[in-house]
């Protein structure tokens, strides 16, 4: 008993005189080391592997598929912009071109009009034209046959005024000639 | 002779000079030391041995003349068990290791679990570092070794924050560095060189020898390669533990040093400011040191997830 104290202190004194021995090297605190070791390793392990990484994990997850979502709906909003742009354009074009099919119709039934009107001018015209026509044929005739009938008369007027006698179917034959040539 | 060397120790740095011990903040000790009370003097020495004194649970401890001469006068001398070498560490003892081991659970804790509690989509800072820590190990998995590695994620995730918070902690001033302990640093190696040789030939079978066998290289040339991939196989644990724990060691011994050197005024500026200088390195020595330590782990289970170059 006496002897391994004094074996004890003597090693802790040449430990301390020693000084700079590394007390790493220290074989006898190696299984105290090795068991907290061991043990902290162990509770280490239980707790990142059963509360703290699956809620990490899960946190980051979470973010993830926040973030997702976010951009997903904002691409959707900016889909949906985009469509009523498109709807708003459509609209406006429709809305152009009906005005233009509208203008174009109005303008058609103006023409047809118009073109009425000018027909049925155009046939008063022509019968009024006919009508003076024949009226100027008529007065044309009828100045033609009182110039035979005035010639007519005249000549014999002169034949007779002359003294000459002729009957009338004589003088009327020679101005027939004479007007006719 | 051995009583004087004790007392020095006991009242080691207190007689002014210069007194190094960089080394004595590595020492294993019990939380609880125990304490004796001396009851009688001990027979005049057989050897010579010095003075001793018989205590109350009857063990024999060496006394300084000056303890001597107070038990004489009938006054109580307490002495301490652990320095007097017969309180022993056994492995289940509480000791600082187990005090800072469980220091580092718990600020793992602190971090991890206190720290993510809200759960937010919107972190807050210390969130933002737990979340950080965690996509930092991931990403080194994911990159190092591959999907198939993922699965080896939380246990890598405990080697790194044990290490990291273990190495931080032994910066505080009085604390004591469990990762400069090659005890420590050689279990968690030998942990990481068991684990991959196994998963290794469960996974490949005897493929996993094909990590010796370089098919890239010239025939004659392998069999030499071989014996060279061999002997760094078996040096991995080696290197990967003392890679660590000497860093730590190192730096903490170096910093002690330096502040021995303040007993001295007219150093003291300069030692200060070498102090700060070699704890800003320290800061960064520890977490790239945890950082080596865990992308060595991820390497060494590429190579036994996937054994062909």
């Amino acid at each position: 008993m006496a002897t391994e104290t004094h074996g004890a202190v003597a090693e802790a004194a040449d430990h301390a005189a020693s000084g700079a021995g590394m007390p790493q090297l220290d074989f006898a605190h190696f299984p105290n080391q090795i068991f907290w070791l061991v043990v902290t390793l162990v509770v280490i392990y239980l707790i990142l592997n059963r509360v703290a990484l699956p809620r990490i994990g899960a946190v980051l997850a979470h973010r993830a598929s926040t973030i997702t979502n976010d951009i997903a709906a904002a691409n959707d909003l900016k889909r949906k912009a985009e469509e009523a742009e498109q709807a708003y354009d459509k609209a406006l074009a429709d809305a152009r071109v009906e005005a233009g099919r509208i203008a174009a119709e109005a303008k058609a039934e103006i023409q047809a009009d118009l073109n009425a009107a000018i027909a049925k001018a155009d046939t008063q015209i022509s019968v009024k034209t006919a009508e003076g026509e024949k009226a100027i044929a008529e007065i044309r005739a009828g100045a033609v046959d009182g110039i035979r009938a005035v010639a007519k008369d005249v000549a014999a007027e002169l034949v007779t005024t002359l003294g000459f006698k002729a009957d009338k179917g004589t003088i009327d034959g020679a101005v027939e000639d004479r007007v006719k040539g | 002779m051995a009583t004087e060397a004790q007392g020095e120790a006991a009242a080691h740095g207190a007689e002014g000079g210069l007194a190094f011990h960089p080394m004595d903040q590595f020492i294993v000790k019990p939380l609880f030391q125990a304490y004796d009370n001396v009851v009688a003097l001990g027979e005049p020495g057989s050897g010579g041995e010095g003075l001793t004194g018989l205590t109350e649970s009857g063990h024999e401890v060496a006394l300084t003349a000056k303890q001597a001469l107070e038990v004489e006068a009938g006054g109580s001398v307490a002495i301490n068990l652990f320095e007097a070498g017969i309180q022993q560490v056994h492995w289940y003892t509480i000791t600082n290791v187990t005090l800072w081991m469980a220091i580092t659970v718990l600020a793992i804790v602190v971090l991890l679990i206190l720290g993510t509690s809200k759960r937010a989509t919107i972190p807050n800072r210390t969130q933002s570092v737990a979340e950080l820590a965690y996509g930092f190990v991931y990403k080194m998995i994911e990159d190092v070794t591959g999907k198939d590695g993922i699965k080896y994620f939380p246990y890598v995730m405990t080697l790194f924050m044990f290490i990291v918070f273990a190495n931080f902690l032994g910066l505080l001033p009085m604390a004591f560095t469990t990762t400069s302990h090659i005890a420590v640093t050689a279990v968690l190696a030998f942990a990481v060189f068991f684990t991959v040789t196994i998963l290794g030939f469960v996974k490949n079978g005897a493929h996993f020898l094909e990590l010796f066998w370089v098919k890239s290289a010239p025939l004659a040339l392998r069999p030499v390669l071989a014996i060279i991939e061999l002997i760094s196989y078996f040096v991995r644990p080696v290197s990967h533990s003392v890679r660590l724990a000497g860093n730590m060691m190192a730096g903490h011994a170096v910093i002690k040093v330096f502040a021995g050197f303040a007993a001295i005024a007219a150093i003291a500026p300069l030692s200060v400011v070498a102090v700060a200088a070699m704890y800003g390195l320290e800061v960064l020595v520890s977490f790239i040191q945890a950082y080596v330590f865990t992308i060595l782990t991820c390497v060494y289970l590429k190579d036994a997830l996937h054994p062909s170059h």
